[in-house]
């Protein structure tokens, strides 16, 4: 029995009619409670009963001017973790382990994070061992030491990533050094951090004030609240947590080639200034960019990889800060394909603003943008950290439920302007990343810095 | 929690149906797994389950190229697929009103894509970058599920590379294409699942509307992988140019999943008593204690457990300084898996784990995605899905005896050990 693939690409009844959508089911009403505890910690607490767990987020806004403000805000959060006066580090494990659980911190140019989760029974366990972590974290020598010899390895792992390669040869590209850049510390900035270095930013910079809490799972949602009440209580400080100062507009130039010998593929990373959250332009914005690379049937997708096979991987998306926004387009693509990729990309954003998505392209994104939120809000993980995202740009679950409204609303016209003003290509900045000595087409193209 | 609802079938074309309806978000996933993955390719056509997962997205009868993605966006869900060692699967996530879509598109697929040149043409460009992207322009690429087996297995279906050499990719022709479909994706060789917001009632007969005049071929007989554990220790290095450290893998061969599933389990525990967490053994002595390494992993699995039938593997990785020699690092671990046998861990260092795997089990389960996929799956390997919800159960029946006789069989003359070493770069 051997077909043909025309053969197998065909039956007698022939194509088959798409069937319609079904009636669309309303998410059940989330239950939830969001508060101020008297430390100033804001908590929010939703029950979603979808498995016996719970999930925490903690978002500690953890900004700081100093040079090496970044290098000890990483040992921190390595250490954060690993004793207090009353447990070690392996009483931490241990205690979190026996109800199924598990933190973790980390750090960013924004914030400190602990996130994690565990059976819902052991709420009281997780809450406990997170404030003592919190109130009491001795960053002992050993630990720091440690800690400080691990993360400069892992430095140079992450270092050697073309993905980390490119999104710092972007940061630099468009904020210079403002803090916002130092994602990553310096290995010998890291070696120089003491461990009263730590203890000092940990009492200075770790603080409830401003900062929030998101509790998620199967709990109610008040007694979810009065756990973190009781468990909290200890943490207090008159002082806010450190936010970061608003970061410079985006300025748009040249894309900047950086060499990186023997590569065989380039990053591309492009960026332009962006609008927040809250602008009344904002869900216009969300669909467009969707149409534009935020989803697989989108225009760019189609087009450099269904259609041309240059990359396997696309995308455009928005990044947010507490006070503004940007939009980055990423792919990467085989060195011989970079200038067609470039061109392509050119093209593309030409093409937002000549000929913006139109009336079925926006029932599209509109469908795809209402329907994702519902499946990526229906698990506890997802849920809490939408929710935390949203509660660093100030906003909450009452958004989060107005968000399929503010999208029915968006109107053709309104994608049509959003497109027009934000997709220009002449907004854009940024970096490719690729061998130098392979790249020699990008010349003809024009646009782009050589080393 | 109460036991999900679980319905199993099997439609007259041999496909077999798991039906696991839950209303408590308006969601369903849709999923099917067919019985062919990388293990099954032919020699000289390494990587070509994996070309042809990509090819089943590139249009059918009823779909041109591009509807298929279209179709599931402009619906509000996702999709995706991925192929593993034994199985391919392909699923959707939608709001549950486009439940009958997903089942029309899977269908349509099942009975007739359209393969055309063009199309293979274009997806071995994509795979061609997606191969550059994940293993040859980053350290440590392809560490170690393609470096590994080639180490550990002596035959071609377990030891070769599954992502596949360009040289073989680019060979591959539209009548390959076609003899790996009518051979490997008949009906009565796959499983449709679909999980979430749903009555069984309409499930059945939307599933009987779609998939029932999908015509029936024969279910390919699936030869036996095993071969024999290696006769004593069996090494090899990679120079990475990209790596800025040394990496080691370590492969041991496992019990048969699907023919002794509980001592499988008790290997699963002993991954977690040696490497889950700062209090497990290999986290303390290793790294924290006398820091030999930055990180040590051990797990059951090239992609985890219950991804592959027999022959599996247990595997221990581990990033180590340059001044740290391989063998003090081997040693350590060798160590503590000798006192391991000669002393069963404590009842607390099982309830750790065990508690650990009950809440990893649940967080998995939270996804729709992955729970949809793992009733599929555990169908396909297992013929029970109903283990899915089981094996909490089951792991907490392991005793410390069995983890200890299980760490007594990890022997370093039966064992591969692969390692990477930096050689210089250009960065």
């Amino acid at each position: 029995m051997s077909r043909t693939a025309e053969e197998i690409g065909r039956t007698e009844l022939g194509p088959r009619p798409l069937p319609p959508l079904g009636e669309y089911r309303a998410a059940t009403d989330l239950s939830y409670v969001d508060t101020v505890l008297d430390n100033g910690l804001r908590v929010v607490a939703v029950r979603q009963s979808t498995v016996p767990m719970v999930e925490v987020r903690l978002r500690v806004p953890f900004a700081g001017a100093e040079p090496r403000h970044a290098a000890t805000a990483e040992v921190l959060s390595a250490t954060l973790l690993t004793g207090t006066a009353t447990r070690d580090r392996v009483g931490v494990d241990t205690e979190l382990a026996l109800v199924g659980g598990e933190l973790g911190a980390s750090v960013d140019p924004e914030v400190l994070s602990v996130g994690g989760n565990a059976l819902a029974d052991g709420l009281d366990t997780l809450l406990g061992v997170l404030a003592d972590a919190l109130t009491g974290a001795v960053h002992r020598d050993d630990e720091v030491a440690g800690e400080r010899a691990r993360l400069i390895e892992r430095i140079s792992i992450a270092g050697s990533q073309p993905s980390v390669i490119a999104r710092k040869a972007l940061q630099k590209h468009r904020y210079g050094d403002h803090p916002f850049t130092r994602e990553m510390p310096e290995a010998e900035d890291v070696a120089q951090v003491g461990a009263e270095d730590v203890r000092a930013l940990h009492r200075a910079a770790v603080l409830p004030r401003g900062s929030v809490l998101v509790l998620v799972g199967d709990v109610e949602p008040g007694t979810a609240v009065a756990a973190a009440r009781a468990a909290f209580a200890g943490w207090t400080a008159e002082a806010s947590a450190a936010v970061l100062p608003p970061l410079p507009e985006l300025t748009p130039g040249d894309l900047l080639l950086v060499d990186r010998p023997g590569a065989v593929q380039s990053q591309f990373r492009l960026s332009a200034q962006s609008i927040v959250r809250t602008d009344p332009r904002y869900p216009a914005l969300q669909l467009a960019n969707l149409a534009f690379g935020g989803m697989f049937s989108s225009r760019l997708v189609e087009n450099i990889r269904e259609d041309k096979g240059y990359t396997y991987h696309a995308r455009s998306y928005s990044e947010f800060t507490p006070d503004g926004a940007t939009l980055l387009i990423d792919t990467d693509t085989a060195s011989d394909v970079t200038g067609g990729a470039l061109r392509e990309i050119r093209a593309e954003l030409a093409r937002m603003v000549a000929t913006p998505p139109d009336a079925a392209e926006l029932e599209t994104v509109r469908e795809y943008a209402i329907g994702t939120l519902l499946i990526a809000t229906s698990s506890q993980g997802g849920l809490a950290s939408q929710i935390a995202a949203l509660a660093m740009l100030g906003l909450g679950v009452e958004y989060l439920l107005g968000q399929p409204g503010r999208l029915k609303a968006v109107t053709v016209a309104e994608v049509a302007a959003a497109a027009a003003e934000f997709f220009a290509p002449g907004r854009f900045t940024g970096v490719i990343v690729g061998d130098a000595a392979k790249l020699g087409s990008l010349r003809e193209l024009g646009g782009v810095t050589f080393p | 929690m109460t036991v999900p609802e679980l319905h199993r079938y099997t439609l007259a074309n041999g496909l077999r149906v798991v039906l696991a309806p839950d209303t408590t978000s308006p969601v369903v996933g849709v999923s099917v797994h067919y019985d062919v993955g990388f293990r099954s390719e032919p020699e000289g056509r390494t990587g070509f389950a994996h070309l042809f997962e990509h090819l089943m997205f590139q249009g059918s009868e009823s779909l041109e190229k591009l509807a298929h993605f279209r179709h599931v966006q402009s619906s509000g869900g996702t999709f995706n697929g991925s192929t593993h060692p034994d199985y391919t699967d392909y699923f959707e996530v939608l709001p549950s009103a486009a439940l009958e879509r997903a089942l029309f598109l899977e269908a349509d697929r099942m009975r007739a894509p359209k393969i055309t040149a063009e199309n293979l043409k274009n997806q071995i460009d994509v795979v061609k970058e997606e191969i550059r992207l994940n293993v040859l322009n980053r350290p440590y690429g392809g560490f170690p599920w393609i470096m590994l087996p080639p180490v550990l297995y002596k035959t071609f279906p377990n030891a070769h590379n599954g992502y596949g050499g360009f040289e073989d990719l680019e060979q591959a022709s539209v009548a390959d294409c076609a003899a790996f479909f009518d051979t490997y994706y008949a009906p009565a060789n796959a499983v449709l699942t679909v999980a979430g917001d749903f009555t069984a009632e309409t499930a059945r007969e939307l599933v009987e509307k779609h998939f029932g005049d999908v015509p029936a071929r024969p279910r390919p007989q699936r030869p036996s992988f095993a071969e024999p554990a290696p006769d004593g220790e069996v090494r090899a290095d990679i120079a990475d140019r990209l790596a800025p450290v040394p990496a080691v893998a370590v492969g041991y061969r496992i019990p048969d999943p699907v023919a002794d599933l509980d001592g499988y389990l008790t290997f699963l525990v002993l991954a977690g008593v040696l490497a889950d967490g700062d209090g497990s053994r290999l986290q303390q002595r290793m790294v924290h204690g006398e820091q030999l390494v930055t990180d040590v992993s051990a797990g059951c699995g090239m992609f985890g457990p219950f991804e592959a039938r027999d022959p599996d593997t247990f595997i221990v990785t581990a990033m180590h300084s340059p001044d740290v020699p391989v063998d003090t690092v081997l040693g350590a671990l060798d160590e503590e898996l000798a006192k391991l046998a000669a002393t069963a861990p404590t009842e607390e260092e099982l309830a750790k784990v065990v508690a650990r795997w009950a809440a990893t089990l649940h967080k998995e389960h939270d996804r729709l995605v992955s729970r949809t996929l793992a009733l599929g799956s555990f169908e396909l390997l297992f013929g029970d899905p109903a283990l899915v919800h089981a094996l909490p159960g089951r792991i907490s029946a392991v005793t410390p005896a069995a983890v200890s006789a299980a760490a007594a069989t990890l022997r370093p003359d039966s064992r591969a050990v692969l390692t990477i070493s930096p050689a210089g770069s250009a960065e």
